[in-house]
C-alpha cells in the first residue's frame, strides 16, 4: 500500500509538487530567519561581551549606577585581591580589569601648541603582560589597520577615523587630557604606534586603545580599575551558570554598607540585551508558528481542492471495501512524505542562504551611524544546530495539518455522500 | 432455489431529508436474488435505482425495513464491516468508470488485492487473469487516458472482478458507451456470470442492457412495479 501511494504521488505532480513548493518555501524562509536571528543577536551579544560587560562584570556599587557616564572617580577599588580571589574560585573562567575613560586627545605640533584636538573614548585593558588575552578579546590584531601593536608602556593604538581627523601620524606624540581618580585634571603623553577598526561605529568613532597599567598611572588609579569583567570557559556565555556566579558574589557583600562594595552583573542585565534576547527567542516562535498557520491554512486549501479532485478516487477506494481511517491515514503518510520532501529542500537552501550570509554578510553601517550601540557593523547569519532541524517543525507540521484538516471531510460525509458527489 | 437467496431485502424504506421534510427515494421494497442472477433494476432517472444498490452494496443504509447481504444486515455493520464485506464480496462498477488516473491498467486492477494479505505472486496471478477475462492482456502497463472508453469500462470489470466476488453490482455501465462497445462488454459480463456463476445486478435504462437480463425488476417513483423472469435465455 506504501508503495502504491508514493507510485501515486510522485505520478500525480498536482498532487506532490504544489504543496512541496509550498513547504519548501516556508520552511526555507523559516530556516533562513532563524540562521539571520540567531547570526544577529549572536554577534550582539558576543560584541557586548568583548568590549564592555563580559560575561559578569564585577563593578563597585557607585560606578554600576551611573556605568554609562564611566565614572571613574567611583572606580572599584583592591582589584588585585578580588582578581586572584575569583581566579581562584573560578580557575576556569578568564578575569581580566579594565578601564573606560572619557578625555580630549590633543596632537601637539613642534613648538608644543595644539595642532589639532577632539574627545576620545579610551580603554584602558591589558596589552603588555604575558599571557593577556585581552588582545584576542578585543580582536586588536585584527583591527590594526595600520602600523603596529604596542610593545611598551606610552604606545597607543588610535581609531583609523579618528587619526585622519587629527591628521597625526604614526610615532608622533598624543597627549590625553581627562582627570584622576580624585578629580584633578591630568595630562599624559603616548606614541601613537598603529591605528585600528573594529567595524562598529560606537567605537571606531574617537577610540584609542592603552595598555591599563598607563592609565592606571595617568588616572591616578592604583589598584583600582572600571571594572573586573569575567568570561566562562570557552567563551561561551550561559545565563544560568553566569547567575549562579553574581547570586554568590554579591551574597559576600550583601550586608556591607559601602557605595564603594564590588557588586557583581550579568551580561544580559548590564548591557540591556536581555530584552533583545528574549526577542530574539520569541521572534523565532513567532516565525515558525505564523508560518505553520499560514501554511497549513495554504495546504489545507490546496488539500480540500486535491481532496475534491481526489473524491473519485476516494469513493472507488471506499467501494473496493478500503475503510475510511485507512484512506484517512494513507491522505496523512502522503503529508508526511511531502512535509519531508519539502523540508528538505528547504532546509537547503535556507541553509545555503544562510550560509551565504554568514560569510559574506550584509552591511549596515550607513544606518547605524550614530548610534552608541555595541551593534557590528556587519550583520551576519549564524548556522546553529536549531538551523537545521527548525524548519522541520512547519513543514512536517503544516502539511499533516493541512491534509488532516481537509481529511476530515472523508470522515463527516456519508460514504453514500461522498459517491453522489463522485457521479458529478 | 430461494434458501440460498445471496441478498434479500425486506420492507425497505429509503427517506432523505429535504429542507423540513423528507423525501422518500425507496417506498417499501421487498426484492430476493439469488446466486448465478442475471438481473437488472430498470426504470427511469430519479426512481431510486442507483439508492437501492448502494444500500445493496452496504455504502448506504436503509431508512426502515432490512437488506441483508451475504448473511449480514447491512443496517448492522460497523462501518469497518462494511468495508470487509465490499471487499470480500462485493464489485462495483460505475457509468464514469472511476478508473484511478495516474496508476496503470494494471495498477488500477491490482488496487482491491493490495487490502488483503496476499503474497505478490498472488496477486500478480489473479490481475493477469482478470484482464485476460476481459481481454486486456496488451494493455497493461496503459494509463486509463490512453484507452477507449469502451477499454476504460473492461478495466473497471476486471477491477470488480479481480477479487472474485459473489456480487457484481453495475450501475448504468453502459451510459457513456456506444452500441458496439456495450454488447461487448455485456457479452463480456455474461459470459463470466455463466462461465464463475457470479451474480450481476444492473440498475440501468439502456435498452440495450436490458435485451440481455434474465430478470427484469421495474422501479418507478420508489416502488416496484414488475418483476418478470426474461424466458429464452
Ligand atoms: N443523498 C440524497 N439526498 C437527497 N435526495 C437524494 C439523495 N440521493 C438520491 N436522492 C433522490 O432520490 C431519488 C432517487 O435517486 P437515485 O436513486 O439516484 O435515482 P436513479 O438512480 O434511479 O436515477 C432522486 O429523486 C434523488 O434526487
Ligand atoms: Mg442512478
Amino acid at each position: 500500500m506504501i508503495k502504491f501511494i508514493i507510485k501515486g504521488l510522485l505520478r500525480d505532480h498536482h498532487r506532490s509538487l504544489f504543496p512541496i513548493l509550498i513547504v519548501t518555501i516556508g520552511v526555507w524562509m523559516t530556516v533562513f530567519m532563524q540562521a539571520y536571528l540567531s547570526g544577529v543577536f549572536g554577534d550582539m551579544i558576543d560584541t557586548t561581551a568583548r568590549f564592555s560587560t563580559g560575561h559578569v562584570k564585577i563593578m563597585s556599587r557607585a560606578y554600576a549606577e551611573y556605568a554609562d557616564q564611566v565614572p571613574n572617580d567611583m572606580a572599584l577599588m583592591g582589584i588585585e585581591q578580588i582578581m586572584t580571589d575569583m581566579q581562584s574560585e573560578y580557575p576556569d573562567m578568564t578575569w581580566v580589569k579594565r578601564i573606560n575613560f572619557g578625555g580630549l586627545i590633543d596632537i601637539p605640533d613642534d613648538e608644543g601648541e595644539t595642532r589639532s584636538q577632539a574627545p576620545v573614548m579610551g580603554y584602558g585593558i591589558d596589552l603588555l603582560s604575558p599571557g593577556s588575552t585581552e588582545i584576542h578579546t578585543m580582536n586588536v590584531v585584527k583591527s590594526l589597520v595600520r602600523g603596529r601593536m604596542p610593545e611598551k608602556p606610552g604606545e597607543i593604538l588610535i581609531s583609523d577615523l579618528l587619526a585622519e581627523r587629527l591628521e597625526v601620524n604614526l610615532g608622533e606624540t598624543a597627549t590625553l587630557l581627562s582627570s584622576t581618580m580624585y578629580g584633578s585634571m591630568t595630562m599624559h603623553n603616548f606614541t601613537v604606534v598603529g591605528t585600528i577598526k573594529f567595524g562598529i561605529m560606537a567605537m571606531d568613532r574617537g577610540a584609542i586603545i592603552a595598555d591599563i597599567s598607563d592609565i592606571q598611572l595617568a588616572l591616578d588609579m592604583e589598584d583600582a580599575a572600571g571594572g573586573i569583567l569575567g568570561y566562562l570557559p570557552n567563551r561561551i556565555y550561559d545565563d544560568n551558570t553566569a547567575l549562579g556566579i553574581v547570586e554568590r558574589f554579591n551574597q559576600q557583600y550583601e550586608d556591607e554598607d559601602d557605595e564603594f562594595a564590588p557588586v557583581m552583573g550579568k551580561l544580559v542585565e548590564l548591557s540591556n540585551l536581555g530584552e533583545y534576547l528574549n526577542y530574539a527567542g520569541s521572534v523565532s516562535t513567532i516565525m515558525v508558528f505564523i508560518f505553520v498557520l499560514i501554511m497549513s491554512i495554504v495546504l489545507w486549501n490546496a488539500g480540500l481542492l486535491g481532496g475534491l479532485r481526489r473524491y473519485g478516487e476516494v469513493g472507488i477506494r471506499l467501494a473496493i471495501g478500503e475503510p475510511k481511517g485507512h484512506i484517512y491515514r494513507s491522505l496523512i503518510y502522503e503529508s508526511v512524505f511531502i512535509g519531508f520532501v519539502g523540508s528538505i529542500i528547504g532546509t537547503v537552501l535556507g541553509l545555503g542562504c544562510a550560509y551565504w550570509l554568514q560569510v559574506v554578510g550584509l552591511d549596515i553601517s550607513a544606518f547605524v551611524k550614530n548610534t552608541s550601540m555595541m551593534i557590528p557593523n556587519v550583520f551576519r547569519a549564524s548556522v546553529t544546530t536549531e538551523t537545521y532541524y527548525i524548519g522541520f517543525f512547519p513543514g512536517l507540521f503544516s502539511t499533516v495539518l493541512g491534509t488532516a484538516l481537509s481529511g476530515i471531510g472523508i470522515y463527516k460525509r456519508q460514504t453514500a455522500q461522498l459517491f453522489k458527489e463522485l457521479e458529478v | 432455489m430461494n434458501n440460498s437467496a445471496l441478498i434479500i431485502v425486506t420492507n425497505l424504506v429509503k427517506t432523505f431529508p429535504m429542507g423540513k421534510r423528507e423525501f422518500t427515494a425507496l417506498k417499501d421494497i421487498n426484492l430476493k436474488f439469488n446466486q448465478g442472477e442475471f438481473a437488472g433494476i430498470v426504470g427511469p432517472s430519479g426512481s431510486g435505482k442507483t439508492t437501492l444498490l448502494n444500500i445493496i452494496g452496504s455504502l448506504d443504509i436503509p431508512s426502515k425495513g432490512e437488506a441483508v447481504v451475504m448473511g449480514q444486515s447491512v443496517s448492522g455493520l460497523s462501518p469497518k464491516k462494511a468495508a470487509d464485506l465490499r471487499n470480500h464480496h462485493l464489485g462495483f462498477i460505475f457509468q464514469t468508470y472511476n478508473l484511478l488516473q495516474v496508476y496503470t491498467v494494471y495498477e488500477n486492477v491490482e488496487l482491491p488485492l493490495l487490502l488483503r494479505k496476499m503474497s505478490a505472486v498472488e496477486r500478480k496471478k489473479l490481475v493477469l487473469q482478470s484482464l485476460e477475462w476481459v481481454g486486456l492482456m496488451d494493455k497493461i502497463k496503459s494509463r486509463p487516458a490512453q484507452l477507449s472508453g469502451g477499454e476504460c469500462q473492461r478495466v473497471s470489470i476486471a477491477r470488480a472482478m479481480v477479487k472474485s466476488p459473489e456480487i457484481v453490482l453495475a450501475d448504468e455501465p453502459t451510459a457513456n458507451l456506444d452500441a458496439k462497445n456495450s454488447h461487448n462488454i455485456l457479452q463480456m459480463m455474461e459470459k463470466l456470470n455463466r462461465e464463475l456463476n457470479t451474480t450481476f445486478i444492473f440498475a440501468t435504462h439502456d435498452e440495450k442492457v436490458i435485451k440481455y437480463l434474465r430478470r427484469k425488476i421495474s422501479l418507478d417513483d420508489g416502488k416496484v412495479v414488475g418483476d418478470e423472469i426474461v424466458k429464452n435465455k
